[in-house]
């Protein structure tokens, strides 16, 4: 039987929206057993935010967060007044691994400093997940998702029109968002593999800013190592790759190889251009010329027959799939990558399981995520003891 | 000081261009040994990749491999050993470099390895706790696996690049890089994962790693709208389904902009104050989030009348003193001013023996208690021959020394 790489640890996690739960459902999805803090009545602002099912919008409903929370145990909780503050710190005692986003000092305003923390769990990770991270001058600075990407510099990197007068764009959907919570993972494992062999937590402060940036670290560079600014390139010039028009959409080829330019003269059956081409310096010299010669081969044809002619020729090409090719291609199918998850308000999911197979311990999407409040009893009753009259009292008092 | 977080842990790396190298990257900036294993046959391309700097950059194909700022930052922290891969006796010295290590991350086409016998099977009959990478475009299973791919490819399969770019232009697939170097951090991730079961079981693992497949979990909310609705989302800028003003805004200055996202009413008056209560930001048309995102056209025009007659700087500055998310965006030049960014010491400098003084970018994680931290630039070209061969795995200067001459060691 297949185990789960993290089971038994323990994750709380006190974040909301998309980084912080993408964090920890990235944990939950491997095994590990992570209770869900939500703000009692509003919950997870996630739960506002589509796709809802026949764009009816409803708190149980929303794909971004159903997305987002799989396999976690969901409760409602206010730490911000005294029982819940205590609730707040049993729970902390309980934990492996704390993960937040609270804007920098909002813990400490709650009493929840890293160090006094700390003081009642010695192996507590704590995970902080802001928008320009816990110090620095920006540090109270307001960022949301667009702002954190247009401060990171994608937005003249993307390749875009090289029109001035055009703004600078970010990635589409939250992709940066859930890239900040991939990232902070790394770091927390890391800490808790750390902690195995000492029994020692830590502090990590993980800007946003300073994640996104890393993406493109090798294009930041360049400007202080060469003096060469990147912004706003057009992608042909970049690095041999053009994104073409084709019948049916568009048609990504990359040609950085001179073997990939060899493998798309042959595709285009045109032994004269190959001959001519075959010579470095001509090549160079030339590549506007052979790029017109793709754009126009290209035209003509389907994205699936270019995409395979130059495949099979070791050409690195790529079809611009839309959400819905994405849903029914084959090979992702023939991977397992998709799972359906059957959640009890919203109905049948299609959800990805991850992009890593571990032999060992697969990544097993069991649960859906959470409805509000779910696993109060399981958590308040079982696990801290708490009788159910007490519970009937925290929710009339606003705690859970 | 107490260390890194894997320090102890040994990885190989048979790794090219960014995907590969920044995976190992990532464990070496945790404090992993790792070792790259290249050949002058077959050196990671990035080492031939540089660029004429300057104002008009071209990419150009350099003639020594020690030469390339983009390799070093890909590659620090690492060791570099030879070995001719095609080479049986090189094979068996690749093996050997495994028994020692606990990691091997790889990225070529999926059974090139296989081919050359450093399969996860022949592996594990050396290491039998081995946890092993392979990263590849679509994986290493299913029709496709033999396709071949770079960053903006699996951005454009795994759905990313369908829905970047203007409303009004063509798909935007992600240059730069950055679509890479997310693989590697799910690689490293799922890598830190095996271990951390390893410690509890004591036993290794096979990772099979689908670099466009990386890609769809990122976006997947946006492809769930199809799931649930049948819709197919495409491109929208900057935009936002909901909110409004939720877009970039053209400042004084050349190319200058500001990015502003406004999330509910309080946030607006906010703004308004801020920018002098002007008669339009009265107007009932403005008034709630549902009538600004209706009205957005009209909304971003008179915005940006109010932002292109201030700096950058001078819009972050109004705005989040009143407690409005605006950040400017920042260009190339930005970073290495930025008084935030040098107080977070985003950037840190290595003297490269070959090329001099380099800027490198720290890793993003500040760990209390065990720094993620550059210890060394990138290896030059079998820099490490000596200590991997002598030192670990215990040969003489002669058996080295007849293996270089053999071309095993090359």
């Amino acid at each position: 039987m297949a185990g789960k790489a993290l089971e038994g640890v323990r994750v709380l996690e006190y974040a909301s929206f998309v980084s912080g739960p993408y964090c920890s459902k990235l944990l939950a999805d491997l095994g590990a057993e992570v209770i869900k803090i939500e703000k009692p009545e509003a919950g997870d602002e996630a739960r506002k935010r589509g796709p809802f099912p026949g764009d009816i919008p409803h708190p149980e409903k929303s794909g971004l967060f159903l997305y987002l929370n799989t396999n976690k145990l969901g409760i409602t909780l206010n730490p911000e007044i005294s029982t819940g503050k205590k609730i707040f710190l049993e729970l902390v005692k309980w934990a492996d691994i704390l993960i937040e986003d609270k804007p920098p000092g909002g813990m400490e305003e709650l009493g929840f400093a890293y160090e006094s923390l700390k003081e009642i769990n010695p192996r507590l990770i704590t995970t902080s997940i802001t928008p320009f991270g816990e110090f620095g001058p920006y540090r109270d600075y307001k960022g949301y998702h667009l702002n954190v990407v247009h401060a990171s510099g994608s937005g003249y990197l993307l390749p875009t029109s090289t029109n001035l007068e055009r703004e600078p764009l970010k990635a589409g959907g939250h992709f940066d968002d859930c890239s900040c919570g991939l990232s902070a993972a790394i770091a927390t494992l890391g800490a808790l593999y750390w902690r195995g062999a000492t029994g020692s937590g830590q502090h990590i402060d993980c800007s946003k800013q300073d994640m996104i940036m890393d993406l493109d670290k090798v294009m930041l560079t360049i400007y202080p190592n060469m003096g060469a600014v990147s912004s706003r390139v057009p992608i042909s010039s970049v690095m041999g790759m053009s994104n073409l028009p084709c019948t049916d959409g568009y048609i990504m080829f990359a040609y950085m190889m001179k073997s990939h330019l060899m493998g798309l003269f042959d595709a285009m059956g045109n032994p004269e251009y190959l001959e001519k081409f075959r010579d470095d310096d001509y090549r160079d010299e030339h590549i506007q010329e052979f790029q017109q010669y793709v754009a126009e081969w290209a035209k003509d044809g389907t994205r699936e027959e270019l995409y395979n002619e130059a495949q099979k020729r070791g050409v690195p090409t790529g079809i611009v799939r839309s959400t819905e090719e994405v849903l029914n291609w084959e090979q992702p199918k023939a991977r397992e990558f998709f799972v359906e998850v059957n959640h009890p308000e919203a109905g049948r999911l299609e959800c990805p399981t991850a992009a890593y197979r571990l032999s060992e311990t697969p990544v097993a999407i069991e649960h859906p995520a959470p409805l509000l409040g779910e696993h109060n009893e399981e958590v308040y009753c079982e696990r801290l003891g708490y009788t159910r009259q007490d519970l009937v009292k925290m929710k009339a008092a606003g705690v859970i | 000081m107490t260390g890194r977080v894997l320090e102890g842990i040994r990885a190989v790396e048979f790794g090219q261009f960014y995907v590969g190298p920044y995976t190992s990257e990532a464990l070496a900036y945790f404090g992993a040994e790792v070792i790259k294993v290249e050949s002058i046959r077959r050196p990671d391309p990035t080492r031939w990749f540089g660029s004429t700097g300057g104002p008009d950059p071209k990419i150009i194909i350099l003639t020594d491999p020690n030469k390339s700022v983009g390799f070093n930052e890909l590659n620090l922290n690492k060791l570099s050993v030879n070995l001719d891969l095609t080479k049986p006796k090189a094979v068996e010295l690749a093996k050997k470099i495994a028994e020692v290590s606990d990691v091997i991350v790889e990225n070529n086409r999926p059974g090139v390895l296989d081919r050359l016998g450093l399969s996860y099977e022949a592996i594990r009959e050396v290491k039998p706790d081995i946890i092993y990478l392979s990263a590849s475009c679509r994986g290493s299973t299913g029709p496709e696996r033999n396709y071949a791919g770079f960053a903006p490819i699996f951005g454009s399969l795994g759905g990313l690049s369908e829905i970047t770019g203007y409303a009004d232009g063509p798909p935007a697939p992600p240059i730069g890089g950055r679509t890479d170097i997310v693989c590697g951090t799910a690689n490293a991730f799922s890598i830190i994962t095996a271990l951390i079961h390893r410690e509890m079981t004591g036993k290794g693992q096979y990772i099979d790693n689908s670099d466009s497949e990386v890609i769809s979990c990122l976006v997947w909310d946006t492809i769930m709208d199809y799931n649930l609705n049948g819709r197919i989302q495409t491109r929208r800028g900057n935009k936002d389904d909901i909110f409004a003003p939720h877009d970039c805004y053209r400042c004084k200055g050349e190319d200058d902009w500001i990015s502003i996202a406004i999330s509910n009413d309080e946030e607006w008056r906010a703004f308004a104050g801020a920018i002098g209560n002007p008669d339009w930001a009265k107007e009932e048309r403005f008034q709630d989030a549902y009538l600004r995102k209706k009205n957005e056209e009209e909304l971003d025009r008179l915005i940006s009348q109010w932002t292109i007659s201030h700096t950058k700087y001078e819009v972050m500055d109004i705005l989040q003193k009143a407690g409005v998310a605006a950040v400017h965006s920042f260009s190339s030049k930005d970073f290495f001013s930025d008084p935030h960014l040098k107080e977070r010491g985003a950037f840190t400098e290595v003297e490269h023996p070959v090329i001099g003084r380099l800027t490198v970018m720290n890793p993003p994680w500040k760990l209390s208690a065990t720094p993620a931290e550059i210890v060394r630039h990138a290896p030059l070209f079998g820099e490490h021959n000596n200590y991997v061969f002598g030192e670990l795995l215990g040969m003489s200067q002669e058996e080295i020394k007849a293996l270089m001459d053999e071309q095993v060691i090359y």
